[in-house]
């Protein structure tokens, strides 16, 4: 309809002037709807990239431009235990965080499979964690996890009496560890479960009728229908969650600030400490590259990993 | 529904037909109700917290001897008005307001064209230029903050909002972009070809037609982009330093901890605060998020 209304005005200015000729012309418009974008990227994106990898291979500091000095900040960071550290607490942080996300979403996103009532509004709630601000949600753990007012010790010293002195949660590294790790994963969770929960809901529940008609129990069903329909979206989901996980600064900005004796240092937040609250450029840009290597195995080894279940079957059946 | 009819015949075969009601009843309170209610609690409860902090006096806040913590009996505004009188946090919310506005815009625009001569204009290599845009979203702030922060003083914004409005379209663009190009590849082909065989230009096509269609996603990628630049922290942390140019999230880290002794009521009450406006948004929004993070992961 609305197309049979445009032919007419269209059709009385037949010879528009150049300006709409030019636009009409599909290379430049092509040109014209993708520079902002490009550009933003370009500016944005990739020259930073390209310069912090750069960067990494000078001496620069705040205010001076830097002298390439080859790999000596990489030989440097390879002899300094505290990025030895970060590099440790990073993969820990990462391993134990993802594997309680996805173990807890997905469990929370079998359960909002069900049907009872409020839903949607179920749903809803779930998502808060991951909608409101990570620094906030963080500084309510921070109080949470008070040394002296922590409503945890409250409830175990004084409500339960299952222990007899607060838990000294920020306090010494390994409860210092740990209690950011329970932070991310209560963030994460909601993201796993949504996207899982839409994952779900895509497989056909004939495939479970025929299951049940074969005899198979709640876990086949679960084995062998729920868990490799899932592998695809499970794959996309766990590989965004890692590089996100991994590169994590936020929360552990927020609550420890890599501190007690810079033992919650993750990567990014010992770069932002030598790189810009310590002025060292060149060295702080080698902490964010050396990130990269990491990534790259984490992404490759999730995406593959997980999706091989499928291009293997696919080859088989073909 | 099959599904739950499906169980329910099988639990009729395999229980006796008098103690089967009560059995699944209790089943579904044991296997589905229990863990729900403990997910929600866990979920909920810091929010609880920081809303249950913000509004108890001090005397209540560190005295867990004599007052239920879970409960207040004297509420008091006295945090939130120190927050809002005392301090420059309507100022920051301004700030934070108006970052997030000019950047989900700024990126809203830049995605909408990208998308649209990526999805619909169709030249050799577009796939590749879609698959470029993309790669960049997997690209983390973690890894660009510093040369990025070299980048901004050259171009002489360092500690101006601006630097953040034109930086964080970085993370918006890709996001939106993807999102777009799974909306416009769900309107139909033919509406366009019609149009362009009654002679309306490329330009009028995508005002009068793809457009208007694909609003809903429009509206996806407009509070998903806002909702992330709200929340944005380490670029906002490293491009600006005066006190009146921050952001809410880095202001109440930065600005509100001062000292030894944490003032918990104000820092409560300015997170919560600051996590009103997205919740607000987010609640009038809740199918558009949910639709749109689905859809994203599904593309």
């Amino acid at each position: 309809m609305s197309v049979t209304t445009l032919s007419s005005p269209t059709l009385t200015q037949r010879q528009p002037n150049w300006l709409v000729r030019l636009f009409d012309y599909k290379p430049f418009l092509i040109v014209m709807c993708l520079a902002p974008a490009i550009g933003l990227l370009a500016v944005f994106l990739t020259y930073p990239l390209g310069l912090g990898i750069w960067l990494a291979f000078t001496d620069a500091t705040i205010g001076r431009r830097g002298q390439f000095i080859g790999f000596e900040n990489f030989q440097y960071l390879l002899t300094d235990p505290l990025w030895w550290n970060a590099v440790f607490y990073s993969v820990v942080y990462t391993g134990i965080a993802t594997f309680g996300k996805f173990a807890l979403g997905f469990w929370l996103a079998l359960l909002l499979n069900n049907h009872f009532p409020f839903k949607s509004l179920l749903r809803a709630i779930v998502l808060l964690p991951w909608i409101v601000p990570t620094v906030l949600s963080a500084l309510a753990f921070w109080w949470i996890y008070d040394p002296q007012f922590s409503i945890i010790s409250y409830l175990l010293v004084d409500v339960l009496h299952w222990r007899t002195s607060n838990i000294d949660f920020l306090g010494s590294p390994w409860p210092a560890r740990f209690s950011l790790i329970a932070a991310n994963i209560w963030r994460g969770i909601p993201f796993v479960a949504i996207s899982l929960l839409a994952g779900l809901q895509t497989i056909s529940p004939s495939l479970y009728e025929a299951a049940m008609l074969d005899g198979a129990s709640s876990w086949q069903r679960f084995r062998y229908i729920t868990f490799p329909m899932m592998m695809p979206i499970l794959a996309i989901v766990m590989t965004f969650s890692i590089i996100f996980t991994f590169t994590d600064f936020q929360l552990v900005y927020a609550i420890t600030r890599g501190g007690p004796v810079n033992s919650t240092h993750l990567l990014a937040t010992l770069a932002f400490q030598r790189g810009i609250a310590g002025g060292e450029l060149g060295e702080g840009a080698a902490i964010a590259v050396s990130m990269i290597p990491f990534l790259v195995f984490a992404t490759l080894f999730s995406y593959f990993g997980l999706a091989r279940r499928k291009w293997q079957q696919g080859e088989a059946n073909d | 529904m099959t599904d739950t009819v499906a169980q329910a015949s099988v639990a009729n075969a395999k229980a006796a037909p008098d103690t089967m009601a009560w059995d699944s009843g209790l089943r579904r309170l044991m296997m589905i109700y229990l863990p729900l209610g403990c997910f929600v609690l866990i979920l909920l409860f810091p929010f609880y917290w920081m809303a249950i902090t913000s509004f108890k006096p001090n005397a209540e806040l560190l005295n867990y001897r004599e007052h239920n913590p879970f409960w207040i009996t004297s509420p008091t505004l006295v945090h939130i008005k120190h927050l809002l009188f005392d301090t420059a946090y309507p100022r920051w919310l301004w700030t934070t307001m108006l970052v997030a506005i000019g950047a989900t815009t700024l990126s809203l625009v830049a995605s909408t064209l990208a998308a649209y001569a990526i999805e619909r204009l169709r030249f050799r290599g577009s796939p590749y230029v879609g698959l470029g845009i993309y790669l960049a979203y997997l690209v983390p702030p973690s890894i660009l903050f510093i040369p990025l922060a070299t980048v901004v003083v050259q171009f002489g914004l360092f500690d101006s909002p601006l630097a953040l409005i034109l930086v964080y379209p970085t993370f918006l663009v890709p996001f939106c972009t993807w999102l777009l190009i799974g909306y416009f590849k769900s309107i139909p082909y033919e509406l366009e070809e019609c149009a362009l065989v009654d002679g309306a230009t490329r330009l009028q096509i995508l005002r009068r037609i793809t457009l208007p269609l694909a609003v809903p996603g429009l509206i996806s990628a407009g509070i998903f982009s806002f909702t992330l630049s709200w929340n944005e922290f380490i670029y906002a942390l490293a491009f600006i330093q005066s006190g009146a140019n921050k952001t809410v999230p880095v202001a109440i880290l930065t600005e509100l901890i001062t000292g030894d002794v944490y003032q918990w009521g104000a820092l409560m009450a300015g997170s919560l605060l600051g996590s009103l406006p997205v919740a607000i948004f987010y609640s009038l929004f809740v199918d558009y998020y949910v639709s749109s993070l689905t859809g994203a992961v599904k593309e």
